[in-house]
């Protein structure tokens, strides 16, 4: 006991009315290191022991201020100068609209802020190696007993004066306490090999695991689904469609063209023949027209001009020429009649084609046919 | 001040001392789970099971399974994050506003009710992370310096309400483990367990009941009581703003913020009234968690179950009012439509059952007020289901109408959170003390000094 250095002396006292009069005479006796310790706090104690107001609402102000401050410019900032975004036409630095942030980074603040500087500048908190704590005197306070505790660091401190004052005063239970040497001598040995290793591996194990997370969780299933998009290439062999496995789809039975009214001579060429007429005359406008879909749509079989020398190099069997009796003597009907209806492996362009657009195709051929079989008096 | 009637009771029944407190308080903590809180908690985790499957379901099915259709975007994820977020503003207006109007019977219930707020915020804020779709690209709604060079938008309701939920979050864990401080110190001197004395004491973090220290832990207890009363007020307030400043028919009103501020602390306090009547049963609280205390809950709950009565009949007089043909459709639609059902639920659970709290005896009936307030709950989540369903249902385009169904997967998400907040609070329970001791005892008859009290009360 005798080598151990002293903290202080405790009493203990059973109501408030006793500690509030106890502490009076402790403070008019002129001591100043001392402590009164209660399960909660009393009221008309901070008068009793002449504390002054708490500086705790200074602090609160100047960290609310910091907050409304900084993010007011931070918007501010952002907003108007860094990347101005126009949002619904209002301006880049919309003032009401500021105040909602503003607020709770302010109420945020100052509320976290006054906090960590009540606990760890003021208390200086954590603090879990006080010879106060593990003593009876602590069980007792912290239930049901109010104490006083004067300080060995006091200017009027003796021990065996200041158990005789406490007992003058009523206290009772009166203990000295010691600072625990184990405590007091303890350093703490940043470099031993223990601590050392444990850093190294929780930075190991934190950076890995972020690594890994970062760079290769988010890169893998399920968490990837969004950025590898299925898609089908255009003239690619296509599982999904299992009946035919073409990845371009036919248009369904008696698709038309926009603006385009159902064919009324279905399976009918004779027919169409007798009753169409085209009603284009060929103006070079016309013509031009008839050129442009032709050759989109005709001349890969047909070729540019009509004689069957289709660019598919025998993928897709070669018509035959446009330039044969045949066609030369069908009417136009009959024209307009194949391209909407298609004929043998030429599939039907009504859904790709308006009957302006047949039409003028219609005009085009006959010009073609009329070039290659151009006759005497076409040269005058 | 010698007429008896009008001296105050006092706020703790039995006049308990001291260390019965302690005994009581922490009994719940000492003793193993016993069967009934293992069936409890087994029910609960089961709730939270469904949920969780549901989610599951949803992240790798896609949000095809949920009702939601094309005018209907927003639906039972929205409905319950304004259900879950109002559940959590009844915590911080025990804690902080009763606390500034020095209302003693506050403290027998405000820990707990502060442990409901931070749970409530939880499972709410898990609702906008489904709702994004990828939660786990959740920080991008917080500024931050990225790659990309772009920023967020802060001039958007939604921005604010990240904002806003997170201060809330944060500004209530901090209340709530300023009050825990002393109380984890009690625990630390009373248990006999080395290991909890360790985590005790790193959780208390040295605190050693000196005056010194009370004078400043009351002073920082009125500041955080301080902000936090206008933080409650504007969370809702920012929450509304996501319908109100939009330009839906029966969103864009004023009347939002104060409507659904009445309405969180409304469904709230029925929910803490709820909860608090069966802990108390079970852990023997009836004197800390008194009938007095329970009636004045049920006198606020009257108070804001009038006001959102004003306010839904406000919203009806201000369609007819304001002339706008759009905005009287949709309270018309809202009352005799396709939703007609919903609205009269909400009505009749919000509006009409809580005015029988004008009857004292109403009021001091636990069975009675218990039932009530499960119907003001389910009429508050009907109120956010109304708002938000039928505006969304029938906007401007006659054409895109469409009738919304919630699915199987919404309601298993909903039993989940349900499942997650009331596993949380059993846990909460069994963890830490869910009545203030050092507040308990502070309140007691004969535990401040006499000469204070002559006269009433004089503050401090």
């Amino acid at each position: 006991m005798e080598n151990k250095i002293i903290y202080g002396v405790t009493g203990i006292f059973d109501t408030p009315d006793e500690i509030i009069s106890a502490v009076k005479q402790v403070k008019s006796s002129g001591f100043e290191r001392f402590d009164v310790h209660t399960p909660y706090p009393i009221h008309g104690m901070p008068k009793a022991m002449k504390l002054g107001t708490s500086p705790l609402g200074y602090f609160a102000l100047v960290f609310g201020l910091t907050g409304a401050f900084a993010a007011f410019a931070l918007m501010t900032y952002l907003m108007g100068y860094n990347y101005p975004l126009i949002i619904s036409g209002k301006p880049f630095i919309p003032i009401p609209a500021f105040i909602p942030v503003t607020f709770e980074v302010t109420v945020l603040l100052a509320s976290v802020g006054t906090v960590l500087a009540m606990l760890f500048l003021l208390f200086k908190f954590p603090n879990n190696s006080h010879p106060l704590h593990d003593t009876n005197y602590m069980k007792k306070v912290s239930s049901n007993k109010f104490g006083i505790c004067i300080e060995a660091k006091d200017e009027k401190f003796s021990k065996m004066e200041v158990i005789e004052f406490l007992k003058k005063i009523g206290a009772k239970d009166i203990e000295v306490i010691y600072y625990d040497n184990d405590a007091l001598n303890f350093k703490i040995n940043i470099f031993e090999w223990k601590f050392v290793a444990f850093l190294v591996v929780s930075a190991l194990v934190v950076s890995g695991a972020t690594y890994i997370v970062l760079n290769k969780l988010m890169f893998a299933p399920p968490f990837n689904w969004m950025m590898g998009q299925h898609r089908i290439d255009a003239q690619v062999e296509s599982k999904f469609f299992g009946k035919d496995n073409f990845s371009m789809r036919v248009a369904p039975a008696g698709t038309v063209a926009r603006n385009t009214n159902q064919f009324k001579f279905s399976g009918q060429p004779e027919l169409a023949e007798a009753k169409l007429i085209n009603p284009l005359i060929p103006t070079e406008e016309n013509l031009r027209k008839g050129m442009k879909k032709y050759d989109i749509y005709c001349s890969p079989c047909h070729g540019y001009h009509g004689i069957g020398d289709a660019r598919l190099n025998g993928q897709f069997p070669n018509p035959p020429s446009l330039h044969s009796e045949k066609v030369r003597n069908w009417g136009d009907g009959h024209i307009f009649y194949v391209i909407t209806e298609g004929q043998n492996s030429m599939p039907s362009y009504s859904s790709q084609l308006t009957n302006e657009e047949k039409w003028a195709i219609v005009l085009y051929v006959r010009a073609l046919q009329r070039a290659m079989n151009a006759k005497e008096e076409d040269l005058k | 001040m010698s007429i008896e009637v009008l001296k105050e009771p006092s706020v703790i029944e039995g006049k308990p001392t001291f260390v019965e407190i302690d005994e009581q308080i922490s009994a719940p903590i000492d003793k193993l789970p016993n069967i009934k809180y293992l069936i409890a908690l087994g029910i609960t985790s089961t709730m939270l099971l469904i949920g969780i499957i549901c989610i599951g379901a949803t992240f790798f099915y896609g949000i095809g399974l949920w009702g939601n259709n094309n005018p209907v975007g927003w639906a039972f994820d929205i409905i319950n994050f304004v259900f879950w977020v109002g559940i959590g503003h009844a915590g911080t207006l025990i804690s902080a506003i009763l606390f500034l109007f020095r209302q003693k019977w506050r403290t027998g219930i405000a820990r707990f009710a502060e442990g409901m707020t931070i749970f409530a915020v939880m499972t709410a804020a898990l609702f906008p992370l489904i709702h994004v779709g990828r939660p786990w690209l959740a920080g991008y709604l917080f500024p931050y310096p990225n790659q990309h060079h772009l920023w967020v938008n802060f001039t958007s309701p939604l921005l604010w309400d990240v904002f806003a939920v997170s201060t809330y979050f944060t500004v209530s864990f901090v209340f709530w483990y300023i009050g825990l401080i002393p109380d984890f110190a009690t625990l630390r001197d009373r248990t006999k367990s080395t290991i909890k004395k360790i985590i005790y004491s790193i959780l208390s973090l040295g605190w050693r009941f000196s005056n010194r220290h009370w004078h400043n832990y009351e002073m920082i207890y009125l500041i955080l009581a301080g902000f936090a009363t206008p933080l409650v007020l504007s969370v809702h307030t920012i929450v509304s703003f996501d319908f109100a400043v939009s330009i839906m028919p029966g969103w864009h009103t004023t009347i939002f913020p104060p409507y659904f501020v009445a309405g969180a602390v409304f469904s709230g306090f029925a929910m803490v009234q709820n909860v608090l009547i069966i802990i108390r049963k079970i852990f023997n609280f009836e004197h800390i968690i008194t009938l007095d205390t329970l009636e004045k809950m049920n006198k606020i709950m009257l108070a804001t179950g009038t006001m959102v009565g004003y306010a839904y009949g406000m919203e009806f007089f201000i369609a007819w009012y304001s002339g706008s043909q759009f905005e009287s459709f949709v309270f018309i639609n809202r009352a005799f439509g396709p939703y007609a059902w919903a609205y009269w639920i909400m009505v009749s659970c919000n509006v009409v059952f809580p005015q029988l709290f004008w009857f004292r005896k109403i009021r001091r009936n636990i069975p009675i007020m218990f039932v009530i307030a499960v119907l003001v709950n389910v009429g508050m989540w009907f109120e956010r289901f109304v708002i938000i369903v039928t505006s969304l249902a029938h906007d401007f385009m006659p054409s895109s109408w469409a009738y919304y169904k919630p699915t199987l997967v919404d309601f298993g998400i909903l039993v989940g959170s349900f499942g997650l907040f009331f596993t949380l609070l059993l846990l909460f329970i069994k963890a830490m003390p869910v009545i203030s001791i050092a507040e308990v005892k502070a309140v007691l008859d004969g535990a401040q000094p006499h000469h204070t009290h002559n006269g009433g009360h004089n503050g401090k």
